[in-house]
């Protein structure tokens, strides 16, 4: 008997189902080997890691606090993936709408106006898009690669992010710290239940799940995103605009981006601090692919990025695990989930070694 | 300017330059048999980490050194496996890659952070140091720059004079040809991503062992993905990749410059300079699609199946 690879007359949809839990099932194992090597007892470690954090009605919200910026993240990068536009610029789209959204926000301390709120979360949204706007125009006209722009841009937002909490936007009464001042209730994201932190920013997020599905499965723009994502040519051949649906989805992109970062600093933290994302915008990327780039299965893989953020600080605290142990099971899910992916295109099979086993190369 | 302050700006150019050129010296590599591997700031983190961690542990700058190498090329294995054997999208390969290396060296690094550190000590040649205006910046620095001399010619030489070099095009340009006339594409591919590999981890290892001997996580700072652009900005020529580390360690200093004239910026706005250096750039050569087309490798990106 030995193992022959065969090749697909066409992709297998179970697979492209199955590859993603296939994925964490294999993460979950080499998790349970990290445990194991670092002398702590595996399942104990998986169980402080991904069930002690939510086993808590508190514990559940935090799960969605952690979640919303991710997914409204990871929707607007799913978009871009469907149209091939390789957008990494989340992060940066979302500390730009965190800074731009709290410098709109210290301009409002002192108002009671119930429209102060509204304007500063459209503030941040804009200004997200307006990050995404420029790698869309330098694709559009200078040709540019989006990756490696997306990329420079978010080191510029981040520390255009620091220069506003170092310099500008930074409290005076605040002995120093590179924080801005705290923003007051009128500008603060009411919280859905009370007692919990759980805020408007989680319903967005959902929102925007809603958006994102109707606009793919139900509208022309959708249509024609997804045509130029599968063959630019035959976009092109169809007569769609295609630097305009470049353009469109790297808005769409940077404006829920954008709505993560100042939901983040009127939600949760409520003033503009140098942490504003421990990398939601790096784990987007993460989400949309083990999500399919579809609407409910980032739902789902939103959910559990926010767990393995929660799982590394509860690592942290009861096992004294480095906190980046969720750094490391987010790129060793990923790893796996192209691994995985081979599924779709290729079938593995046991045979006789007597028969002419058609063996492809890998 | 006085001709000390231009001779400091010079030293610090190429000492700032080096991790760019020997990450992109080894991208151009890569990208030269066909293989975009976006994974480099990933290696360069887990070379830089591994550089320290061996370094400090066994009190020798040269484990250090050879952990750093050693580990850039055991991750570039994992590209390797998922962009050629799977058949992966590279894109996305690369992207993983350099996530899992953020994730993993911030993980196995976090015992070092803060740890002191004895950095390489700069070798002063006699003479051709006192050189005036560029003595300085090549002949009394650290070791790992001289040796990123050597690496540069020995890419040169590679690249257009050996028969190995040719081997390399040939597979970049056209693999279906490559395997007819009986190379194979696969093998080519692995030993070009693995030395792709092996010069992010010294990058990497330069960054944490000489240039600011420390570790701390994400210390590379966007360098991996800058060699990438610089790869680009060279329009895949080993000439170019040389001259274009240099500008951008000269645009990552300006601050220096800025100080020797008195002016005062902070320090976060200049920070931002070499992003939008490596932007403008990109700008500027991209824009011309043809002479894109003229000098990449074709069939660069694109997953090669063998035809049966």
């Amino acid at each position: 008997m030995s193992l022959s690879i065969q090749r697909r007359a066409e992709e297998s949809r179970v697979m492209s189902y199955c590859s993603p839990l296939l994925a964490l099932v294999l993460t979950l194992i080499t998790g349970a080997l990290l445990f194991w090597v670092q002398g702590e007892s595996p399942l104990g470690g998986l169980y402080t890691f991904f069930i002690l954090p939510v086993a808590d009605l508190y514990g559940l919200s935090e799960l969605g606090v952690k979640a919303a910026p991710i997914l409204l993240c990871a929707t607007g990068l799913a978009i871009c993936y469907r149209a091939n536009v390789w957008n990494i610029g989340a992060e940066g789209q979302l500390l730009m709408g965190a800074l731009i959204g709290s410098w709109a926000a210290l301009n409002f301390l002192e108002t009671t106006s119930s429209w102060a709120l509204p304007l500063v979360l459209l503030t941040g949204a804009f200004a997200g898009m307006a990050w995404g706007a420029i790698p869309a125009l330098l694709k559009n006209h200078f040709n540019t690669n989006e990756i490696l722009t997306t990329i420079m841009l978010n080191y510029i937002a981040l520390n255009l992010l620091l220069f506003g909490v170092h310099g500008p936007l930074k409290d005076p009464a605040g002995f120093n710290f590179p924080e801005s001042a705290l923003f007051t209730e009128g500008i603060t994201l009411p919280v859905l239940m009370e007692g919990y932190r759980l805020h408007l920013g989680a319903l967005f997020a959902l929102l925007a799940v809603a958006v994102i599905w109707v606009v793919l499965s139900r509208t022309f723009i959708g249509f024609q995103i997804r045509v130029l994502g599968l063959d630019s040519s035959a976009a092109h051949y169809a007569g769609f605009r295609e630097k305009k649906l470049v353009l469109l989805v790297l808005l769409f992109s940077g404006g829920m981006a954008g709505l993560a970062g100042v939901s983040e600093v009127t939600g949760p933290i409520g003033q503009l601090v140098p942490t504003v994302s421990p990398g939601y915008g790096y784990s987007a990327i993460i989400v949309a692919f083990l999500g399919r780039l579809h609407p409910v299965g980032i739902l789902l893989a939103s959910l559990l990025m926010a767990l393995v953020y929660m799982g590394s600080e509860m690592g942290q605290i009861e096992m004294g695990l480095p906190l980046a142990l969720g750094g490391l099971f987010q790129g060793v899910l990923l790893f796996y989930l192209l691994a995985c992916d081979f599924l779709i295109l290729y079938r593995i099979r046991w045979q006789r070694a007597d028969t002419n086993a058609v063996a492809s190369e890998a | 300017m006085d001709i000390d302050l231009i001779t400091n700006i010079l030293f610090a150019m190429v000492r700032t330059g080096t991790p760019l050129l020997l990450v992109a010296l080894g991208e151009l590599v890569c990208e030269k048999s066909g293989v975009l591997n976006l994974g480099q700031e990933g290696m360069m983190l887990m070379g830089a980490m591994a550089g320290f961690a061996i370094a400090f542990t066994t009190g020798n700058l040269w484990f250090g050194v050879a952990a750093g190498i050693a580990v850039g090329m055991l991750m570039s294995l994992l590209f390797g496996f998922l962009a050629l054997n799977l058949n992966a999208n590279q894109v996305a390969s690369g992207l993983a890659l350099t996530i899992f290396g953020a994730g993993l060296s911030a993980y196995i690094g976090s015992d070092f952070v803060g740890k002191p550190l004895t950095g390489m000590e700069a070798w002063v040649i006699p003479v051709l140091s006192d050189i005036p205006l560029i003595g300085k910046a090549l002949f009394a620095q650290d070791p790992l720059v001289y040796l990123s001399f050597i690496l540069f010619g020995a890419v040169f030489i590679f690249i257009y004079h050996s028969r190995p070099g040719l081997i390399l095009k040939a597979v970049g340009e056209s693999p279906d040809s490559a395997v007819a006339v009986g190379l194979s594409v696969i093998r080519v591919r692995y030993l070009a991503v693995m030395f792709g590999g092996a010069m992010a981890g010294l990058g990497g290892a330069y960054l944490s062992l000489a240039y600011t001997p420390l570790w701390s996580d994400n210390m590379t700072a966007g360098r991996g993905w800058i060699a990438l652009a610089l790869v680009v900005f060279a329009s895949w020529r080993v000439g170019r990749v040389l001259l274009g580390a240099y500008l951008f360690g000269a645009a990552s200093i300006l601050h220096l410059v800025m100080q020797g004239l008195g002016v005062s910026v902070s320090s976060n706005l200049l920070a931002t300079l070499p992003y939008m250096a490596t932007i403008i750039v990109l700008v500027l050569l991209s824009s011309n699609q043809a002479r894109i087309k003229l000098f990449a490798p074709m069939s660069l990106g694109k997953p090669f199946h063998k035809t049966q």
